[in-house]
């Protein structure tokens, strides 16, 4: 296959077509949808409202409620270990605090909880890979907080919860939309360096649905920088913690709390048991399980652990029905099909085109009908660019951030997207890149009040892992929110339950009293979780065909 | 969800493939692959070695020969092709050591960067580090620049470092570039970088709480009106 610039010869005609059209769509807006308008793009080419896709769940606390096939799958599993192999004996890690999770969530909870005064050595983290591997650093685009004087909380709260259908918990939203700010300052005196200008103000840029300029950057690397600066200050107080070890199974004691986890270490597959008087679940979401064989944005561990272990002691879910798709996952080239393309790239002002380079949608609506104008414009009108592999994508007009702000912006301010397409000889200075929606984010997860204590003592959650912060659709910039603000309350909360709580006897009773569940209901399986990692070996490897047929 | 129709091609470069050695053995893969992806299909399981694959994390550092090529190559396995006849393997682990600090305590001086990593005096300025580094940043001159005590020049040219740890590994000097690099970041951030006055004045609104009633009444407010309020609402406009 020929290539010109990057791409094959036969994109090229289209490819002019966007440039031909370029400086007249300069001039153009395309019309917001209304709420009606929005709903019907929703339920004809939104991911969520497809057939087949989900069922009711059979067992548990959520027992009959509808989420995707593959959580099901996880959730009507064996768990993972055999209880009765596993001695509770011999604690080998003691400690006030567990956290389980090494991304954003659980690094600002460390922190937190050591602010209010858990020693460093009464707190242990643990992690199935890296420190700071996670979902978090690899957030481009930025962090909202209302801070701007035409800005306002109550704004950012609208904004949420509209952009969530109405039906996130308005109790976190608020906590959300009142508290970011003050993490914003937390991270400017950690040393975060901000997009700013020369007077210290940041340099703030819109996002899908959100009606003020309320995005704070670092350049297209925030998420990587936040957890830079957090895991260092995390080194600095030496606070203990476990790399490659997984949390297998929760622990309880005989009052019924959560009292700590099983882990595993991945690399000598040894067992440990950590004893503790709170445990956060910091873990993260569940792209990795690839819903509707979606390729996805998520980092190599986001298998949906945490959802399992909680389900397991009984914690209930919550708006695991919907999931969010990015509009702009990467089609073209197959290397990198599924990677994130930040929002920014249209908050720049980059317009999404189809392949006779004509727009079809306003570039800012909320993620969800962004995507699904996007499957509409590609599989419902057939006005989509087709790839080698047989994928279909629209374009995205990144060189009009070069006109709209003047040559080198791209570089300055999307420099790893620069560099991502530079490395398969792409350049998005001078050409547009071919995009199509990927699977992001897990918009439900556990519920939690606004202490981010779980309905199970002893268990606390922040993050991904939790739900009813964005309701059934989250904003651009509003998830390393949701770890600052509910990661920091987590650190807190958690704290001060560690100094009261009496430990009981431990048990892991729950695991049984599970399998007995399984076996009521008549779910034969040879399935286990939670997974820990996905297994991509030999032809899985192979990029995944996602099935958009009925 | 209406009826589509997926027109599944599999791609002409897929048929091709090309002979990889990982860690000596020699595999055939086809040639469309990343390094990361040809090694899975390989049949090898990532515990350590993938992060993020996307760019973003520097877990999955590789380095490489080529066939009659004497250059030792470092990339990003999941963001570089397969090529015909690499020799490679992934770095599991960089050993390195980090200062500790409290920064409360440190100032914008640029002597600090020698303070606490003073093996930066060592560099005899060979470019390895430069040269190794898979996001092409000027890693010598960052080093230079911390010699000099420049914080604010270091910040900027190390910005992009994803602190894979291969410079260091590389380094004749024994310098631990990244960290320093990290050092440097976080006292530009806090010393020099100027702070908004903007946020400043929303937090004391917010502690008077400003915010407080204004907020409550749309927490109760019916979603029927809610939805009026939130359609009205103005939109800011580029401009």
């Amino acid at each position: 296959m020929k290539l010109i610039r990057g791409y094959p010869e036969y994109m090229r005609e289209s490819i002019e077509l966007v440039a031909k059209t370029r400086q007249r769509r300069l001039k153009e807006t395309f019309r917001k949808m209304t709420l009606e308008e929005r709903d019907e793009v929703l339920s004809k080419y939104h991911p969520d409202y497809k057939k087949g896709t989900k069922r009711p769940v059979r067992i548990g606390p959520n027992k009959g409620d509808v989420m995707p096939n593959e959580l099901a799958d996880l959730l009507e599993s064996h768990p993972l270990i055999d209880p009765s192999e596993i001695s509770l004996d011999q604690i080998d890690f003691d400690v006030d605090i567990l956290i389980i999770g090494g991304g954003g969530g659980g690094l600002v909870a460390a922190l937190w909880a050591n602010n209010s005064g858990i020693p460093a050595e009464n707190i242990l983290l643990v992690t199935k890979l890296r420190v700071g591997d996670s979902n978090s650093i690899m957030s481009q685009g930025g962090v909202q907080a209302a801070d701007r004087p035409e800005d306002s909380p109550v704004r950012h709260y609208l904004d949420v919860i509209g952009g969530g259908h109405f039906a996130n918990n308005p109790e976190l939203v608020k906590t959300l939309v009142t508290e970011g700010p003050f993490l914003i300052k937390w991270l400017e005196e950690l040393g975060v360096m901000f997009d700013k200008d020369e007077n210290g103000e940041f340099i703030e840029r819109p996002g899908g649905g959100t009606s003020r300029f309320r995005l704070h950057s670092a350049k297209d690397y925030t998420g990587m920088e936040i957890v830079r600066v957090v895991r260092d200050e995390f080194r600095n107080r030496d606070i203990p913690y476990l790399e490659f070890t997984s949390a297998v199974e929760l622990i309880k004691d005989n009052q019924g709390h959560v009292v700590g986890s099983v882990l595993y270490n991945m690399e000598t597959k040894e067992y440990y048991i950590a004893r503790a008087k709170a445990t956060i679940l910091a873990t993260g979401g569940y792209g990795r399980l690839h819903l509707q064989n979606f390729p996805t944005t998520n980092h190599y561990g986001a298998t949906g652990d945490g959802l399992v272990l909680a389900y397991h002691v009984g914690a209930p879910l919550r708006d695991m029905d919907s999931a969010q798709y990015h509009p702009t996952g990467a089609a073209y080239p197959e290397q990198i099909v599924g990677l994130l393309i930040t929002e920014k790239v249209r908050g720049m002002g980059a317009q999404v085109v189809n392949k006779y380079g004509e727009q079809f949608v306003f570039p800012l609506e909320p993620r969800d009908v962004e995507a699904a104008a996007i499957i509409r414009e590609c599989y419902g009108r057939n006005n989509g660019v087709i790839t080698p592999t047989g994928m279909r994508g629209v374009w995205l007009d990144s060189p009009m951030i070069e006109i709209i702000s003047g040559e080198g912006t791209i570089r300055k301010n999307l420099s790893a997207m620069w560099r991502m397409y530079r490395r398969f000889g792409i350049d998005m200075t001078e050409d547009p890149i071919l995009v199509f929606p990927t699977l992001h984010y897990q918009n439900g997860g556990v519920v939690i009040d606004n202490t981010t204590a779980t309905k199970v003592p002893g268990l606390f959650a922040a993050g991904e892992v939790e739900g009813g912060v964005h309701g059934k659709n989250r904003l651009m910039g509003n998830s390393i929110l949701d770890y600052l603000v509910f990661g920091k309350r987590a650190g807190i909360y958690a704290a001060k339950y560690a100094r009261n709580a009496k430990i009981g006897k431990l048990t892991l009773e729950h695991v049984y009293k599970y399998e007995e569940m399984l076996k009521k209901a008549g779910i034969e399986t040879d399935r286990r979780s939670p997974i820990l990692l996905p297994d991509y070996r030999g032809k899985k490897t192979i990029e995944r065909t996602i099935d958009l047929l009925q | 969800m209406v009826q589509v129709q997926e027109e599944k091609k599999r791609p002409e470069e897929e048929e091709k493939f090309v002979t990889i050695y990982i860690m000596g053995k020699k595999y055939k893969v086809p040639a469309a692959l990343t390094i990361m992806k040809a090694v899975e299909y390989a049949g090898y399981r990532y515990i350590r070695g993938a992060g993020c694959r996307a760019g973003f994390c520097g877990a999955c550092t590789t380095v490489f020969r080529k066939k009659g090529d004497y250059k030792l190559y470092t990339a990003l396995a999941c963001q570089t092709k397969v090529e015909d006849g690499m020799y490679l393997t992934q770095l599991p682990f960089i050993p390195a050591n980090k200062a500790k600090y409290d920064l409360n305590k440190l100032s914008d001086n640029g002597a600090l960067l020698l303070q606490y990593y003073p093996e930066l005096a060592r560099c005899v300025s060979c470019n390895t580090c430069t040269r190794s580094c898979p996001q092409e940043l000027s890693v010598m001159y960052y080093v230079q620049a911390a010699i000099r005590g420049d914080i604010a020049k270091v910040a900027e040219l190390s910005f992009d470092c994803i602190q894979c740890g291969i410079c260091a590994l590389r380094c004749p000097a024994e310098i631990v570039q990244y960290h320093v690099g990290q050092l440097a970041r976080r006292l530009y951030g806090k010393f020099i970088q100027k702070r908004s006055q903007n946020l400043e004045r929303r937090l004391k609104e917010i502690e008077e709480g400003k915010y407080e009633e204004e907020l409550n009444k749309l927490m109760t407010m019916p979603i029927d009106k809610l939805k009026e309020v939130y359609s009205s609402r103005d939109i800011e406009k580029r401009g």
